[in-house]
Formats: C-alpha cells, structure tokens, sequence
C-alpha cells in the first residue's frame, strides 16, 4: 500500500498527487515512469515521474483523468493509498548520461503539450541544478489547463506561454511559437517534445523543418511495463522497440506514429464501456443497450 | 490382464468445459488414487526417482498412499518438492517418472503425477502445512523472482533456517504460475495461492512491486540492505515476435500479453478494469505449451481457434495432454503451416493472416526435419486476433544492472548447474534466467540447486 499525501488539481481536469514510494524515490530519474494500480480490481496504469524527492522518500505524479482507472485514482484524497505503485520504469532521459560541458554548449527547447508539461519539469529542473539552461514552451487548448506556469519559470531560460485560442499568451500552438522563435532569429540544438500523440506528431514534423534532432517521450498501452508483454511496441525508424524498456524516450523523427495513434486505440470501445460502468457505478447493469455491456 | 491401464482421471466433458475456466482435471478422490497406488510395483531401483528432477522418493510416496497415510506420503513429497500441488498438474510426466515407470513398458505407467496431485490436494483441504525451521541462523538471502525458481530456492533456504525475502516485480506472487498458466490447467485461488502460501508459512516475506535492476539493484541488496547471498529467479520474460509485415497492428499480441491480461489481470472477467482483446476467430502460432494455453483461453472466450505451427504434430513441443485436451475441446490444428504476413483493414486491425504451406525436409541442429515452405502454396486464414506464442527470451534487467555478472550471447545467466553459482561472488542464478524458457519442474530443480550452492557458500 502506497499512501497519497497530496491531491489537488493544477488546472480543470488536471491532478497532482504525492505519493509515498521510498525505493522510488531512492532510484529514479527524469524521464522515468511508474505503474499504478488503483485497487484489487483495477488496471495497470503507466503515469510518467513528474517531481521526487529522495529524501523524504515521495514521488510526484500528474494526470488527466481519461479512464474509468484514472477517473478512479482521481477520486482519492491525501490520506488514501494506493494498492500498488511499482517503479522506476524505462530508461531515464538521454540528458542525463550527456557531458555537462557538452550540454552547456548546447541550446536546449522543451516543447509541452497539456498535461505532459508535468514530465518535462524534472528534466529542466535537472538540468538547471547542473548549471544548464533550457528554453521552454508550455501550450495549452486555452488558459485554465496551462498548468506548471510558475514552477517552471524559476527552472526555464527563457519560458513562453501559448494557447491555441488565444486566451493566454502567444496565440496558437506549440509548433506556431516555435515558428515565431525561429523569425525573431532564435535557434536550437536539441528539442524534446511531450505531449498528446497527435501533438508530438505534428511539432516533430515542425522540428524536422528546423533540422532539430528532437526526443519525444511515448505513453503507449502497457500492461507490465517491465518488457514482458510487448503491448507497448512502437516502430522506430525500421526497427520494433518496446517503449517500457527500451524507451520512453525515442527519436521523434523516426517514430511512426500513424500505427502509435491506432495501437492507442486499440480498446476505445472497452474503455468507453468501463468509464460509463464507473461514472454510473451500482446503477450500472449493462441492460439499458448504451454500453454494450449486456452483450 | 489386472494392473495394465491405470485408474481413469475423472475430467469436465470437452463441451462442458470449452465453456468455463474451471480445471479441466478433476483428479482422483481417496478410493481411485488408493487403487492408483497399488499399481506401483515399488521397485528396488526405482527408475521414475531418477526421472524426476527434484528426485522425489516416488514409491516412498506412494506407499504411503497405499496405507492410506496420506500425511506421510505429504511429508515425503515435500521434502524434495515446494510445489507438490503445481508438478502434479503441470508436470510433463510422460518424459520424466512416468516415461520411465516399468509398468510402462507393458500397459499404462502408474500415474505419477495425479497422485503427487492428490497428496499435495488432501494436505490443503487438511490444512497441513510444511514444517518450519526451528530457528534463524542470522544469514539474510534474497531471491529474485516469485515464479517456481525462487519459490522452490526459497523454501528450501528458510527450512534451513535462513531469513530469506523474496523480490517480485509483479503486484502478485507465483511469476509464471500466476500470469502464464491459465486457472483451467492451475487454479490460482485453489491452487497457486496456497502453495505461495505454504512457503510464506516457512518464513518467507514477499516484497511485490520491487523490480530488481530499477527500483533496487543486486549490488544495493548486498552492500546496502544487508543481504548475504542473492539468488536470481528472474525467468524468461521477453516475447519474440516473427518480424513479418504487419505484426504491429492492431489484434496482434504476444501469448504473454494475452495470458497475463486474462491470468494476472482476470480481464476476462467483467468486474476487472483491464480490457481483453475480443475475438471471433484467433489465430495462434506456435506449437508449445503456451500456445496450447493461449489457444485454449480464445476458445472459451468464444472464438474459433487455430493453431498455425510450421512443423508436423510429431515435433509440437507441448505436453501430450495439452495437445490432447486442446483437440478434444474443438482448437484446430494448421500444421506444417507458417504466417508470412499480417494483413490489416483501412482501420489497422487484423483481417487475416497469409500463410505458406510447409513440407518437412533434411534434419536441421536440433535433429528435427526442417520446415521448408512448399512454393505457390500461399492463402489466407481469416482472422481479427492473432497471439504469437514463439517463445520468450531472459529479461536483461538484471544482467545489464550488475557488477560483473556473466552472460552468454542469448542474454541467459552463466551459472554452474549444480549449484547456481555465477561469475560474481555471493549471487546465484537459475531457472528460465539461465537456462531459457523451459519447465516448471527444471526450474524448480535449478531453485534447489541455488538453495544447496548458497547454504554451502554461506556455511563456509
């Protein structure tokens, strides 16, 4: 049992929880990510590391609640645990293994979509804690699910803010301010990019006009996340990699992402089905013919 | 002629079960293995001893069951086996104590395994459990992996008075036994949990959610966490996959995907969150015991199921009785049949899988006929799940996280068989994490190896 210490919501839709877990803690490093399972009866849920703290033995995860498993998880409160909560997972972020001096010679961007702005803030709070400097774009759909505004200010280079309608910052997409850096004469080295699939489809396509060499981090179906299952394999340039272990972080310009999208899809019509069953909970009786679930 | 065809098990109809998840063997009750029993010939040298890999004092046993001491014949077995109750089901008997057996070369060998079966059943239902050391030695040794290595190398430590934790990456104990074999050849509730239990009776504490190589590394449990030795039981974990076209798309799984959704995550029962895969006609490839597995789980869960194997039925690695069952429950059999490629529809979901025919040619490395594919032969086998059962291959979690320890190229541990000692100092490896995947028993058999190879480092 894992216990919650912190809940609360960074933005509509948007939680943050801390979570006891000290060999976790004790081990892990941007980039990585941890499974949950919320109860006896529950599904095995990938979440990527959003903060630790080695010393007090806590690990911080950020989510939007999609599921009916993530809808679940949501519904707890500081005091709650969690059955089990496994980690860490993958390898760590490339950044990590690289020469200082060579990274500091470097001019690094992070592009975050949403609610994967949460996973990138480790790594810029690293990289900042070893002399570092990184450049940083959080885009949202509109304002209220920005979320990381502050924390990341105190961490980034340089922080710019957009939203798609406008309603906050620069207007228009992650990709678009990218285009608006590059014309004000701005250029970079490195980019890593985390976000919706479709997201980090569409800005490596813009970071490839650039000659960007861009890491994206994947979040595909998992069931173990330890290599066992391959349910997470992903093609990467010609070869099949499995992103639990041989990932998450992969080459965002060789990563197919068409076949990602649909393997991602794979389970919408049980997940759909299992997200009604939960929000109508002992109402729910599979008779009424809206789920299927009588069939 | 009396005594020349052994006592019939009484099993659920084909038709009855191809419905159900219930076991498909019902075993004997007290009368038939007694009559069992009396088969034995209780031979001076008894040949089925030296078949067994834990070599279990088989007519020993059975004797015992013959004076209807039951009790007895539980203490014998369990002085050579942790898990009684899983080898008597999941055994492959026909090659070991059973092949074996002199009855055997004229009429039915004595049944070994269902017998083994009964005892470790009737000490459950009896609530007799094994006997637990007299006291702690003060040596710590952890044991990576909750599957049949680490069970076996585990209980016979903590006999010995050693305080022994075992590490499992998984929420749940039993590694193999709880995620691969499905509840209709191994309940796990009836079965699995108990014989966990009955280790856990010795001493052992089980940590879940610790996966050794992330969360904590073998060098940590002994120069950090106070561990003596360590034994590594980590298995057999990663799937192969063909590498034809179309392998990625979707409906496409590995048996271990597919068995450990419906075994470990019970997905296909309806109060589980984890989705399974739905299916009308699936497709497996493969001929071994996983595949019958996979195979047998699509067909209760309402699919037509065929199994695509690329040899002939003399070479299906399977146990017979899989092989068997599976026939009689209505899995059809495609053989010397091999997929070339996966075909998908506008939404990227299996529609069918191209095959060739084979024909079996000049013998190849392993002495079988190699299958060669039959030219022009080429059609389609309508499918919307196909499930690749082509074996697994050790996990380099571990490997790739410690100091010093060797592997060969096929990423499996280098260990001394007798012993489980490797090339670094204090650890100790066997089962599937050595040798590839293989069987319950022989990783049971490596597991004590490993307790023997540690006591005597330890005692030194």
């Amino acid at each position: 049992m894992f216990k919650i210490l912190k809940a609360e919501h960074l933005a509509e839709n948007i939680i943050l929880m801390d979570v006891e877990a000290k060999r976790v803690a004790k081990s892990c490093l941007p980039g990585q990510f941890v499974i949950i399972r919320v109860d006896e009866k529950g599904e095995r849920v990938p979440l990527t590391i959003a903060d630790y703290d080695r010393e007090k033995g806590i690990i911080t995860i950020v989510f939007q609640p999609i599921g009916a498993s993530t809808h679940q998880l949501a519904e707890l409160k500081a005091g709650d645990t969690i059955l089990d909560f496994v980690g860490p997972l993958g390898r760590p972020s490339d950044l990590v293994y690289e020469d200082i001096e060579e990274l500091k010679k470097k001019k690094i961007l992070f592009i975050c979509g949403g609610v994967g702005t949460a996973p990138v803030y480790p790594q810029v709070k690293w990289l900042h804690e070893h002399g570092v400097g990184a450049d940083v774009i959080i885009g949202a759909r509109t304002k209220n699910l920005l979320i990381y505004e502050d924390a990341m200010r105190e961490v980034a280079e340089n922080l710019y803010m957009c939203t798609d309608d406008g309603s906050y910052g620069f207007k228009g997409n992650g990709s678009q301010r990218l285009d608006a850096l590059y014309e004000e004469g701005k250029s970079y080295d490195h980019c890593v990019v985390i976000g919706p699939m479709i997201m980090m489809k569409f800005t490596c396509m813009a970071t490839k006009k650039y000659n960007i060499p861009t890491v994206v981090s994947m979040n595909p179906i998992m069931v173990d996340g330890t290599g066992m299952c391959g349910a997470c394999r992903l093609t990467v340039g010609d070869e099949v990699k499995f992103a639990c272990v041989d990932g998450p972080e992969f080459d965002g310009h060789k990563i197919n992402f068409d076949e990602a999208m649909k393997r991602q899809a794979m389970y919408k019509t049980a997940e759909g089905r299992a997200l009604l069953k939960f929000k109508e909970g002992a109402t729910h009786h599979g008779g009424c013919g809206h789920c299927g679930g009588d069939k | 002629m009396e005594g020349l065809t052994r006592v019939p098990v009484r099993e659920q109809a084909p038709k009855v079960r191809a419905a159900n998840f219930e076991e498909v063997c019902l075993g004997y009750n007290k009368e038939e293995a007694v009559a069992e029993a009396k088969r034995c010939l209780q031979c001076k040298k008894p040949m089925c001893s030296q078949g067994c890999p834990v070599s279990i004092n088989i007519p020993g046993f059975i004797g015992k069951i013959v004076e209807e001491d039951f009790a007895g014949a539980y203490e014998i077995l369990t002085q050579s086996s942790s898990l009684p109750a899983v080898c008597g089901r999941v055994c492959p008997q026909e090659s070991q104590c059973e092949g074996k057996c002199v009855r055997g070369k004229k009429g039915d060998a004595v049944a070994i395994g269902k017998l083994e079966r009964f005892v470790a059943d009737w000490a459950r239902e009896n609530g007799i459990k094994p006997k637990k050391a007299e006291s702690l030695n003060g040596k710590k040794v952890a044991v990576i992996g909750s599957g049949p290595a680490g069970l076996s190398c585990a209980g016979d430590l903590a006999k010995w008075g050693y305080d022994v934790t075992i590490f499992e990456a998984l929420h749940e104990a039993g590694g193999v036994l709880t995620y691969g074999i499905p509840e209709f050849r191994l309940p796990k509730d009836a079965v699995v949990k108990p014989e966990v239990e009955n280790v856990k009776s010795l001493g052992v504490k089980i940590e879940t959610d610790v996966i050794i190589g992330k969360s904590v590394t073998v060098d940590e449990l002994l120069n950090e966490e106070g561990f003596d030795a360590v034994f590594i039981g980590s298995g057999a974990g990663l799937p192969m996959f063909m590498g034809i076209p179309g392998e990625n798309a979707n409906g496409v799984f590995s048996a271990n995907e597919y068995l450990t959704r419906s075994n470990l995550m019970k997905a296909r029962l309806e109060d589980y969150a984890t989705p399974m895969p739905e299916s009308k006609k699936a497709v497996i490839v493969g001929g071994g015991n996983v595949a019958m597995d996979a195979a047998r789980t699509a067909l209760r869960l309402g699919a037509e199921t065929h199994i695509v194997y690329r040899r002939s039925e003399a070479e299906l690695p399977a146990r017979a009785e899989e092989v068997h069952h599976a026939k009689e429950e209505g899995v059809i059999f495609d053989l010397l049949t091999n997929p070339v490629e996966i075909l998908t529809d506008d939404n990227g979901w299996v529609r069918a899988v191209r095959c060739v025919k084979m024909e079996l040619g000049e013998p190849d490395a392993s002495g079988r006929r190699r299958p060669v594919p039959v030219e022009g032969s080429e059609f389609e086998l309508e499918a919307d799940a196909v499930i690749m059962s082509l074996g697994t291959s050790p996990n380099p979690l571990i490997s790739s996280t410690t100091e010093g320890l060797e592997i060969n190229r096929r990423k499996c541990i280098v260990a001394e068989a007798e012993t489980g000692k490797t090339s670094k100092e204090g650890v100790y490896a066997g089962g599937d994490a050595v040798t590839g995947a293989a069987t319950v028993i022989l990783a049971m058999e490596a597991g004590r190896a490993g307790a023997k190879g540690i006591h005597e480092f330890l005692s030194k």
